[in-house]
């Protein structure tokens, strides 16, 4: 499987999910310029975190309008695999592929710390690794985690299953619902606040994020040999 | 019109403008004697900001010759943007701490944010990848207002700047003191890896190349900051304000990728961070270090806003800029390089042969001035030195235990104290693991950085106690090495070398002097016994408020080597059973603790002592010990004590730990008495352990009941309590006092 990781500028999560695809799961992985016009060739994309355009104006306002993003959205229309990482979610929600908005942090000041998530839904093609209800532990990194949506919009993300991850316990940002991660209604688009790929090596702390990506895998082979 | 506003020479010398720029008379008198005439305006300005203390040393050369500065492993010493020291397999660590003292005084968010921004940039303007940012914080008590305002603002700032260029913020150290009341401390430290092969120069070589201006445009602010932060802080120094830069850590992360880039290619000559004086210094120090000249036109130089005078160009301190020299043909090539990241690149003028800065404005010749003399012949000071009525008062006293009447509650006591108190509050605002190294994030003795395709890692931290030098500068700062390698160590790195940022009040009075004198003689000691030389690193003085000085404040900032991942050890005990030493007796030493200032509400009498020859012995079987796998967990003892580093010892775990002490409690619990750890060992190792490490003590063992139990062989039980309660005091302690 060959994942691209999209970089905008000021993108600093980039270099993290480049290794935690080639060195810990072990598949192909390119990085590819916000300026890029394809995203032919890629089975996985993945809008990594930091502070696109320095998250001026708002976080993701700026970035949803590079050029790569019209291919972004394109892939999104067929079914291949998008992940967003804290400001990759954040460019998402911006871009439309997935609702609601971002606030700041409740306690207004960024957030540095693992956080324990629960598995809410495993039967999107990026949780099936995972066991329902399973917690685990992921760090996040951000200021503005403080998801937010209207009465509908929540009550049609439970209607379909599309929260994906929810803080447990302790909710480190005030995010509506205790929300972390949630998907599209098609499930090929998964925006989340906690970094998957910052836990995949034991040596730092944890290794739960690693199933995340194994599932995508799995489920890009099963699909792929079902299609061919 | 501006220029019409500017005072003739004529003006500049009989009304003595010049002062107001920062010149005495006498240094006014040289400048015109090397000239042969009066300078002009903008002259007379790069004169001021390069003959300032923050660019010329000139108070404190005398002083950083004592450093000892070389070493096997040192590839690069003081000088450069930062010094580099080698960690084998081709590879090399660099780095350096600075300051920014005073325009966090005033303004400290963006005061903290710039000091990130620049010491980063110091760091990749070697060609280094900056890898981790530390810094070190010194506030007034969190009482007031104000100081609550300053701290949060100076945490929020650092974060602000390092989270967005994602270079991790991976360790620090805080203490509160009213002496720092109106002059916080705010300085930063970065460290960056590099390929021996890409080590850059900021050197201006070769006559015809190009000098270029790449990254932010030059704006107006930051004009006169270097002078700014060579005065005393007064009652009038907010009106200083506009002396504060303004950071965009954006631009900073496209401009260090760029600069990145630059670095693998054929063209460049030499690069330099246009930090303190701007354009001023970075002209003038890289055709210096190459024994040339440099020519600018001022009308090509990149502008913020119009009719900018050549005076506000040359001494703006606009953030995110560099100075390059690149190969005369190349400037195309190279502004499409910057391009690709959206900068600017703009060729402004040529090295040439005759040594001189010569600036070109509007047609005309604004100035011409040699460049040895702004950067090599600023007249040095050998300021006089006298030794303090108060610290033979100190020495007079004799060494007394504190008295107390409950153990625990002065155990709770202290760990309440926010020098103690877990700084949770501050490094979780901090993303300590972006570029996933981080392997020992904050909260432990020292940070630790893995180097990706090794099996070897950086250890880091800083450290200085300020009270023991207050007390005694000699033996403080000697103590402020050892208690920076004893961290070094317990992480199972060895110290490799040393940045110091010596943060001093007014060298113009005989008492600081002699602090800034005896702490160098104590630091300089250190580091030769300890074998860690001063590769690099920035001084600081005129910290005042009104007329008083802080405490002598030399942080040290160190760098070890881990030279295998399995020997990263961390302080937190591991598992239970496992054996509980301590390495080092405990003598009545309780001058600048903790437990005195707690008590007492002020600190007085002697400093602990030290041997360092000791200190060194400990720490080399310490860290044997560490690399044989036979220690499951190392601390240092410092402020507060053994209670105190016991505790610690716990925190975050859900063990408990039995412990029996033999001497005077209150000295066995909270002395502060020197070169001392705390260990845990399992009892398999315990033969192989004690037959390395000779000083080590058998106090106890680790439980698995999470209760913290000392009793005394005499005396009976002196603390039995849940390591719940008192990790709570700990963990409230700052958060309480800020709301």
């Amino acid at each position: 499987m060959k994942f691209a990781v999209i970089v905008f500028p000021g993108s600093n999560c980039d270099i993290d999910m480049f290794h935690a695809i080639q060195d810990e799961l072990g598949e192909e992985v390119e990085y590819v310029p916000h300026t890029a016009d394809s995203l032919e060739g890629f089975d996985g994309i993945l809008l990594p975190g930091g502070f696109s355009y320095g998250d001026y104006l708002r976080t993701g306002a700026i970035a949803r309008f590079s050029k790569i993003m019209a291919e972004v959205v394109k892939a999104s229309s067929v079914g291949v695999p998008i992940l967003g990482v804290c400001n990759g979610f954040q460019i998402l929600l911006e871009a439309g592929l997935l609702p609601g908005a971002m606030r700041k942090n409740r306690d207004l000041a960024f957030i540095c710390k693992q956080t324990q998530l629960k598995v809410e839904n495993n039967t999107t093609m990026f949780t099936t690794s995972y066991e329902k209800g399973e917690t685990i532990t992921l760090p996040i990194a951000h200021g503005e985690g403080n998801y937010y949506c209207d009465e509908e919009t929540l009550s049609q993300l439970k209607e379909n299953n599309q929260i994906a991850f929810t803080y447990h316990v302790d909710n480190p940002n005030g995010s509506l619902e205790n929300i972390a991660g949630i998907v599209n209604e098609n499930g090929n688009v998964l925006g989340m606040m906690p970094h998957p790929e910052r836990a995949v090596d034991r040596l730092l702390g944890s290794e739960d994020g690693l199933k995340l990506f194994q599932s995508i895998v799995r489920n890009w082979r099963e699909s792929y040999v079902v299609n061919a | 019109m501006s220029l019409m506003l500017e005072p003739s020479p004529e003006m500049i010398k009989s009304q003595r403008e010049y002062a107001a720029m920062g010149l005495t008379d006498e240094e006014f008198a040289m400048v015109e004697n090397m000239l042969g005439r009066t300078p002009n305006y903008t002259e007379t300005g790069l004169y001021s900001v390069m003959w300032s203390e923050h660019c010329s040393y000139k108070n404190s050369k005398p002083i950083l010759k004592r450093f000892p500065t070389s070493g096997d492993n040192v590839l690069q010493g003081p000088g450069e943007g930062a010094g580099i020291v080698d960690i084998g397999d081709g590879q090399a660590v660099v780095f350096k701490i600075e300051s920014h003292n005073h325009p966090s005084a005033i303004e400290p968010y963006q005061g903290a944010a710039t000091g990130v921004g620049g010491i980063i940039r110091d760091v990749f303007s070697m060609g280094a990848r900056p890898i981790a940012v530390l810094n070190s914080l010194r506030f007034g008590e969190l009482e007031n207002a104000r100081v609550k305002y300053l701290f949060k603002e100076v945490v929020a700032g650092i974060g602000g700047y390092g989270n967005c260029i994602g270079v991790p913020t991976v360790g620090g150290e805080i203490q509160f003191d009213p002496s720092y009341e109106g002059n916080p401390l705010v300085n930063a430290m970065c460290v960056g890896l590099i390929n021996h092969d890409d080590i850059q120069k900021g050197q201006a070589h070769g006559a015809g190349n190009s000098v270029m201006h790449v990254g932010a445009k030059t704006g107006r602010d930051g004009i006169h900051g270097a002078t700014f932060a060579s005065e005393e802080l007064t009652d009038s120094s907010e009106g200083n304000r506009p002396a504060v830069q303004v950071g965009d850590p954006f631009l900073e992360k496209l401009l260090m990728e760029a600069c990145l880039e630059l670095i693998q290619h054929d063209a460049l000559v030499g690069i330099q961070d246009m930090g303190a004086a701007g354009l001023a210094s970075s002209s003038a120090e890289m055709a210096c270090k190459a024994g040339m000249g440099i020519e600018m036109n001022l009308d090509l130089v990149p502008q913020r806003e119009p009719g900018m005078t050549a005076y506000e160009m040359m001494l703006s301190e606009s953030q995110e800029r560099m100075l390059i020299v690149v190969k005369k043909g190349s400037e195309q090539e190279i502004a499409n390089l910057f391009a690709k990241y959206d900068l600017e690149a703009v060729a402004v003028g040529s090295v040439t042969k005759d040594k001189m800065l010569k600036l070109t404005h509007k047609g005309e010749v604004v100035a011409n001035v040699p460049v040895d003399a702004l950067v090599e012949e600023a007249p040095v000071y050998y300021k006089p030195s006298n030794e303090p009525q108060y610290f033979r008062d100190f020495q007079a006293m004799t060494n007394v235990a504190p008295v107390i009447d409950d153990y625990k509650e002065t155990l709770v006591g202290l760990l309440s104290k926010p020098t103690i108190a877990s700084k949770e509050w501050v490094y979780n605002q901090f993303d300590t693991m972006v570029r996933t190294n981080t392997v020992v994030p904050p909260g432990s003795d020292a940070a630790v950085v893995r180097i990706r395709e090794t099996n070897k890692a950086l250890a880091m931290t800083t450290d200085c106690n300020a009270r023991y030098l207050h007390l005694d500068p000699e033996v403080g700062g000697k103590i402020a090495v050892a208690e920076a390698a004893r961290n070094i160590v317990c992480s199972g790195a060895e110290p490799l070398a040393v940045t110091d940022n010596l943060n001093f009040g007014n060298p113009e009075k005989p008492e600081i002097f002699w602090q800034i004198e005896k702490a160098a003689d104590g630091i300089s000691e250190a580091c030769k016994i300890l074998s860690t030389p001063v590769i690099g690193g920035n001084v600081s003085l005129y910290n005042e408020t009104n007329g008083e000085s802080i405490y002598p404040t030399p942080v040290i900032g160190m760098v070890g080597l881990i030279k295998d991942l399995a020997h990263i050890t961390t302080q937190k005990f591991k598992n239970s059973g496992d054996l509980i030493y301590v390495i080092g007796d405990a003598k009545t030493e309780f001058g600048g603790s903790e437990l005195q200032k707690m008590t007492e509400g002020k600190i007085f009498g002697k400093s602990p002592s030290i041997n360092l020859e000791l200190e060194k012995l400990r720490q080399q079987q310490l860290l044997r010990a560490i690399q044989n796998g036979c220690v499951a967990s190392a601390h240092d003892l410092s402020e507060g004590g053994l209670a105190v580093a016991l505790s610690e010892s716990l925190f975050g775990t859900d063990l408990g730990a039995r412990i029996i002490v033999h001497m005077e409690a209150v000295t066995e619990l909270f002395s502060e008495t020197q070169s001392r750890f705390v260990v845990s060992v399992a009892p398999e190792h315990r033969v192989a352990f004690e037959s390395i490490v000779q000083d080590a003590r058998c106090i106890g063992t680790v439980t698995n009941n999470n209760h913290l139990t000392i009793s005394h062989e005499q005396d009976g039980l002196l603390i039995d309590t849940t390591v719940q309660s008192l990790e709570k005091a700990w963990k409230g302690a700052i958060p309480c006092l800020l709301n």
